[in-house]
């Protein structure tokens, strides 16, 4: 597991996201537009040929699955803009949704090309239905208040920066690229929300309150991550022992307590959904579908 | 009355300190946060920054509004990086206003309590994916076209502010620009949506240069201070002649028939922008002004128990450490006088 520093106080915290993204702007030129355009790419001289000891079908089925959480995801950040408690955290989480919307670009295209049906990412992403979706459903969950929306980031990211963190070993080259650009991003989602989860425990009667109802609220949801089925060598056992120790020493540092509690039946990874995904994907491909044939 | 808590005092300043002022204005140096200024030019800044920082923050919603359904992956992403430029942008503008004395919070206050403006163009609804195109061609064009002489401003830290602020601007108006053209090489409907989006912001976006010359009771004051270094009716001319002949290549009518090249000018003629719809969006009457600001409102408030908790958890930590170190101070204190008793 990498090292946690101490959370930041707030009157350091207020200077560094924006400069940092401003500072990237600057050092970067038009890679500032990697996410949406000219990007520097990751996969760059990596042979995107399925290697023969790779299943393919389970190579695009795993791509899909983590994609769909890394999409539904970006989606709910993206519903905090112009919503945030602080032009900080605006600027905080829309890096965060950025970074997990590559993630899906990424994911999906070598879903695509894994399926061999030449499906592209935005065919992936606008025109299937709910139903064909396997992201977990604590991902498509409203955003409710900022504590249940940092407990949900601080789960998420600590569970996928210990699946991404052994994908980067794994047998199919380009899983392996996406997953080694993705842990430098998902190290730092892992603090940002780390860092709010110990001052919203710690900070005021009412943030621990809030922030203890919002660890209360993802409990049930844990079951999914931490049970789920896993593939290319990520060994749900490790992984689900990491997320625990981490979740456990934040919620130690926060004041806060783990709730213990059963998980929900059925799982988002079989299509087992909340009645949320299905207008949440309505949102996202309403404009997409209005217009067959468009090029945007 | 503006913000002033950590302003230095100017009354009764030394007739010295003016002609300093003066000197360096007329000699086109920089005024720095430190130098002694007079309190009109001060409270102008504040107003002019805080007003400035107000319409990023405010402009990151009509265009927000469709990070959630953009219709690709590419576009959401480019989008959703625009609108967080804007949060940074204002972020940048809110730090400049605080090098004259403002601070943020009371700033934000004004801005949601109907006290400060911001940008009247944000005060039109997007109706179509086509607008975000639109308002990056034309609205980010505008911008540009007042920013640029604002790079030289005489203030030094909103001067170098707009530096970085133009450079990502200018990558915004690319990106809409060239959304526009994907979008017009599509189907007959997409053509259709930019068109009906361009007949919608071209007039607002003239009127982002503010009222004519004649009518601007401000300007001649800002440009004796060299705070503003053009006429609202320069720039205006300066973004038609720019913008004529994109629009000839991106195949779309601009929406004004007096629009004309007039050989003798070296520019071209133009019709007049509805004065009295300005006046109106600018005292509040506008399509979405109310929307805007309980928006803006809303987000604050509803952030509020955030702010304290952070707040609160940094002094509690402040504390924590404090006591450590005296803790540990006291240990060593102690240490010290046993080690002096087995002496």
């Amino acid at each position: 597991m990498n090292e946690r520093s101490e959370p930041v106080g707030e009157g350091h915290m207020s200077d560094d996201h924006a400069h940092l993204s401003l500072a990237v702007a600057e050092a970067d030129g038009d890679a500032r537009w990697a996410f949406g355009t000219g990007f520097t790419d990751p996969l760059h001289g990596v042979d995107t040929a399925v290697p023969p000891t790779v299943q393919a079908p389970a190579l695009a089925a795993y791509c899909l699955a983590l994609g769909d959480d890394a999409l539904v995801s970006a989606q709910r950040l993206g519903e905090w803009c112009t919503r945030a408690p602080e032009l900080e955290e605006e600027v905080a989480l829309a890096n965060i949704g950025l970074d997990l919307l590559g993630q899906a670009r990424l994911l999906y295209t070598r879903a695509g090309q894994a399926e061999g049906g030449g499906r592209s990412e935005d065919d992936l992403a606008y025109f299937r239905d709910p139903s064909e979706f396997r992201n977990v459903r604590l991902a498509e969950l409203p955003n409710g208040d900022f504590a249940f929306s940092v407990a949900r980031l601080l789960v998420l990211s600590a569970w996928r920066l210990a699946v991404f963190e052994r994908l980067a070993g794994c047998p199919d080259p380009v899983l392996a690229a996406i997953a080694a650009k993705g842990v430098k991003e998902l190290t730092y989602h892992r603090q940002y929300a780390a860092d709010w989860v110990v001052r919203l425990g710690d900070g005021t009667e009412e943030s621990h309150r809030r922030m203890q109802q919002g660890l209360d609220e993802v409990a049930p949801h844990l079951g999914e991550l931490l049970t789920g089925e896993t593939a290319f060598g990520t060994g749900a056992a490790p992984v689900a022992d990491e997320l625990t120790a981490v979740l456990r020493q934040v919620a130690d540092a926060a004041g806060l307590t783990l709730p213990q509690t059963a998980p929900l039946p059925g799982s988002g990874r079989d299509g087992d959904h909340t009645e949320h995904l299905a207008p949440l994907l309505a949102e996202l491909q309403s404009v997409a579908r209005a217009h067959p044939g468009a090029v945007w | 009355m503006t913000t002033t808590t950590h302003r230095p005092a100017t009354a009764g300043a030394d007739p010295q300190l003016q002609e300093h002022f003066d000197a360096t204005i007329g000699a086109d140096q920089r005024i720095e946060p430190r130098d002694w200024m007079p309190d009109a030019y001060r409270n102008t800044l504040i107003r002019q920054i805080a007003q400035h920082a107000h319409s990023e923050i405010i402009g990151m919603q009509p265009e927000g509004e469709w990070i959630t359904r953009a219709p690709s992956l590419r576009r959401k992403a480019t989008l959703f990086a625009k609108v967080q430029d804007e949060a940074g942008h204002g972020l940048y503008l809110y730090s400049a206003a605080e090098t004259l004395g403002a601070d943020r919070d009371e700033l934000t206050e004004k801005l949601i309590t109907g006290r400060q403006k911001y940008s009247s163009i944000f005060n039109y609804p997007t109706l179509s994916f086509a607008d975000v195109g639109v308002i990056g061609w034309f609205v980010d064009g505008a911008a540009i076209c007042n920013q640029v002489p604002l790079c030289r401003t005489s203030y030094g830290p909103y001067a170098r502010a707009m530096v970085r602020v133009c450079k990502e601007e200018s990558f915004h108006q690319r990106q809409g620009y060239e959304l526009l053209l994907t979008m017009m090489r599509g189907t007959p409907s997409q053509r259709e949506m930019v068109q009906d989006a361009v007949n919608r912001w071209w007039w607002p976006s003239l009127m982002m240069f503010g009222p004519p010359d004649d009518n601007s009771p401000n300007s001649a004051q800002s440009m004796a201070w060299k705070i503003k270094r053009h006429g609202n009716d320069e720039l205006r001319q300066r973004f038609v002649d720019m913008t004529v002949p994109q629009a000839e290549k991106l195949g779309v009518t601009l929406p004004d028939p007096e629009l004309r090249w007039n050989a003798d000018r070296g520019h071209h003629d133009f019709g007049t922008p509805d004065w009295d719809e300005l006046r109106r969006v600018i005292t509040g009457d506008g399509p979405c002004n109310t929307e805007r600001v309980a928006r803006r409102r809303a987000a604050h408030e509803e952030g509020a128990w955030v702010r304290e908790a952070a707040a609160a958890h940094a002094a509690k930590q402040a504390a924590r450490e404090d006591a450590a170190r005296r803790n540990a101070a006291l240990g060593n204190a102690a240490l010290s006088h046993k080690d002096g008793e087995t002496a």
